[in-house]
């Protein structure tokens, strides 16, 4: 079975087997050259040198900041208290699936790069905080973790290296603030998944107060492959920027959705167009958001860019967590955007009252307006209460949930006015 | 069960919440063994709140005022705590749930694919409203944030089994493979 949609224009580094039961298993995914980075990394390199090629190969954190993974361990203060590798794949950004999809497939990949960073932050345990519905995703992931520690792959000495890294699967309980990383890391520690004020940053005192590193389940899943071939050979995709190659979630209104890895300079309308194959037959695009819900919504004119962090930018929005939602005409804005808004409403976790609130409002004027019992003044409002929440509170989440609403108003301000003035709405059914 | 089970992943086991005993002893027999491979693997007994409370919850079908008591005396918490820790999460039940807990992704990828009509459909055939139990005993529909299977609208989850690509018209099938 090929991988549902794979595409000759791809380019498949983490994503080449999809779709290939055989390489779930621990065997299967020898055959197909797996561990064998690990065995490079142990046996003939020094935890720096890891960090090293990986600084220089230029890889950037995937979760949706887009940190350099290798600067991010080179902050790991070499002291002797205990340090921690976690590994978030607590994937909810809506319209991101594509760590799933790691794990689903070649959950053996994932792992080998966390013991590679394990390794090369000098880790003595690993948490693996996965979202709790990933239900499928958390057996296969559990059944990999088990053959990994049966070959000595994980736990006392692995391949005689003298290195010890004990990995945990945690499972999450359904928060998306939990994704953000010092949230998660109060999940962790059996707490309410409130983000900490930063500093001090996770490195310092992270988990269990002992330094600690957060990285996405893409970030270490690209480790193994560039701890193998070397940081050259990754740079021969992307650009200077934004090196190697990335995995874009597509859904919503597009013929072929799915995930898609491309080479960071591929661009943006091709993926949509010709990948995805644009929207169902007979209807136009609208928008695309390429980033994940907390990205500003993009026209449809506006995404002849590349994918790069720097190239989508430049074209007015971000390249995020990789998360691409397209909506064709027959997408009505306002509701597009309230059901954005509510989402952050709901997952706000309440500590800051710019976002508490200000969500809370923003949702309940977008149903107003939704409903046709909007005012004019509700725009000007509504752009007041976003400017209110962005860069004021302990998290971003409250800067993201301001994000569609500022946004659309910039891009498609007469739907919103064909609400308020007409009760009508401009989607094409 | 707790042979195979390694202490790596002894506290991520998927919750599975049909027929559950309200009643039943909380980690006793191989739920002890479970419980104490989860303490195992971390600094405190805090941390292993998360998982303690996944697992009372698959033990119980909900978290009652008294689970939540007993989990907090095995971990050396107050219930309040564990009651604003527990009331945090989506996943936990602090009120009784049908036997099946048919969560629907009504995210932004879903809705644009039709996830409403999934959810009025499941609340008609079903009899209820969202978030109560069916008069049987059998259903609660709940209406999720974005569940990470965008690519494959509608998903719905129902206690630990995963369905994709749900349209309005499957869903009498759907609730017929539940039984
Ligand atoms: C509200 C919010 C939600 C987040 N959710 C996730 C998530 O689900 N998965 C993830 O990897 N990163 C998420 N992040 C980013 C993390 O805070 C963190 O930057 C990331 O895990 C670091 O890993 P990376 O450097 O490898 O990208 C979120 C951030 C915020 C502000
Ligand atoms: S910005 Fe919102 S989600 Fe983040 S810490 Fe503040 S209240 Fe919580």
């Amino acid at each position: 079975m090929a991988y549902p949609y794979a595409d000759p224009r791809e380019t498949r580094l983490l994503s080449k087997h999809f779709g290939e039961k055989d390489a779930i298993g621990i065997d299967g995914w020898i055959e197909r050259g797996g561990y064998r980075a690990l065995k490079k990394a142990l046996g003939s390199m020094s935890p720096d040198e890891v960090t090293g090629v990986v600084k220089e190969s230029g890889l950037r954190g995937r979760g949706g900041a887009g940190f350099p993974a290798g600067l991010k361990w080179s902050f790991m203060p070499k002291d002797d208290r205990p340090r921690y590798l976690v590994c978030n794949a607590d994937e909810s950004e809506p319209g991101t699936f594509k760590d799933r999809e790691i794990m689903r497939w070649t959950p053996h990949q994932l792992l080998e790069g966390c013991i590679i960073a394990g390794y090369a932050i000098q880790a003595e345990h690993c948490y693996v905080y996965i979202r709790g519905e990933f239900v499928d995703i958390v057996r296969i992931l559990n059944g990999a973790v088990g053959e990994a520690y049966e070959r000595g792959y994980l736990g006392r000495d692995i391949l005689g290296s003298g290195f010890d890294l004990e990995l945990t699967v945690h499972l999450g309980a359904g928060a998306y603030i939990a994704g953000e990383e010092t949230g998660l890391l109060n999940s962790l520690e059996g707490r309410r998944a409130e983000p900490r004020i930063k500093p001090p940053f996770p490195a310092q005192r992270g988990a269990f107060n002992m330094p600690t590193t957060v990285n996405n389940v893409e970030t270490l899943a690209s480790v193994a492959h560039i701890v193998m071939n070397g940081a050259d050979w990754y740079r021969q995709w992307g650009t200077e920027k934004s090196p190697g190659t990335k995995l874009f979630s597509c859904c919503g209104h597009l013929q072929r959705p799915g995930n898609y890895e491309v080479s960071l300079d591929f661009n943006l309308r091709d993926l949509v167009y010709e990948l995805c194959g644009g929207p169902p037959e007979g209807r136009a695009l609208l928008a695309v958001i390429p980033g994940g819900s907390s990205v500003p919504i993009m026209k449809a004119d506006e995404i002849d860019c590349d994918v790069s962090y720097e190239g989508i930018e430049a074209a007015g929005s971000m390249l995020g967590s990789g998360g691409l939602i397209a909506m064709d005409e027959s997408t009505c804005m306002v509701r597009a955007v309230r059901k954005m808004v509510e989402f952050y409403a709901h997952e706000s976790c309440g500590q800051c009252t710019n976002c508490r609130e200000g969500t809370a409002w923003l949702a309940k004027i977008l149903q107003r307006i939704e409903r046709g019992a909007g005012r004019e003044e509700d725009i000007p409002l509504l752009l007041d209460i976003s400017a209110n929440m962005a860069g004021r509170t302990i998290c971003p989440l409250s800067d993201s949930a301001a994000v569609p609403v500022v946004s659309s108003i910039q891009k498609f301000e007469h739907e919103y006015l064909a609400h308020i003035r007409d009760g009508t709405c401009t989607a094409v059914r | 069960m707790s042979d195979a089970l390694h202490p790596a992943v002894a506290g991520a086991q998927p919750s599975q919440r049909a027929e559950k005993n309200p009643e039943a002893p909380l980690f006793e027999g191989d739920y002890r063994d479970r419980f104490e491979r989860v303490l195992s693997r971390y600094p405190n007994k805090q941390a292993a709140l998360l998982p303690v409370l996944n697992m009372a919850q698959e033990i119980r079908g909900w978290l009652s005022p008294q689970t939540i008591a007993r989990v907090a005396e095995l971990l050396e918490l107050t219930p309040a705590y564990v009651r604003s820790v527990a009331s945090f999460y989506t996943m936990f039940s602090t009120r009784p749930v049908g036997k099946h807990v048919i969560q629907v992704c009504t995210g932004i990828g879903c809705d644009l694919c039709g996830a409403q009509a999934v959810v009025d459909k499941l609340l008609e055939a079903t009899g209820t409203r969202i978030g109560e139990v069916s008069k049987d005993g059998k259903y609660t529909v709940v209406e999720v944030e974005c569940l990470g299977a965008c690519g494959f609208p509608t998903v719905v989850q129902v206690n630990d089994r995963v369905f994709e690509n749900v349209k309005a018209e499957d869903v009498e099938g759907l609730l017929a493979e539940l039984d």
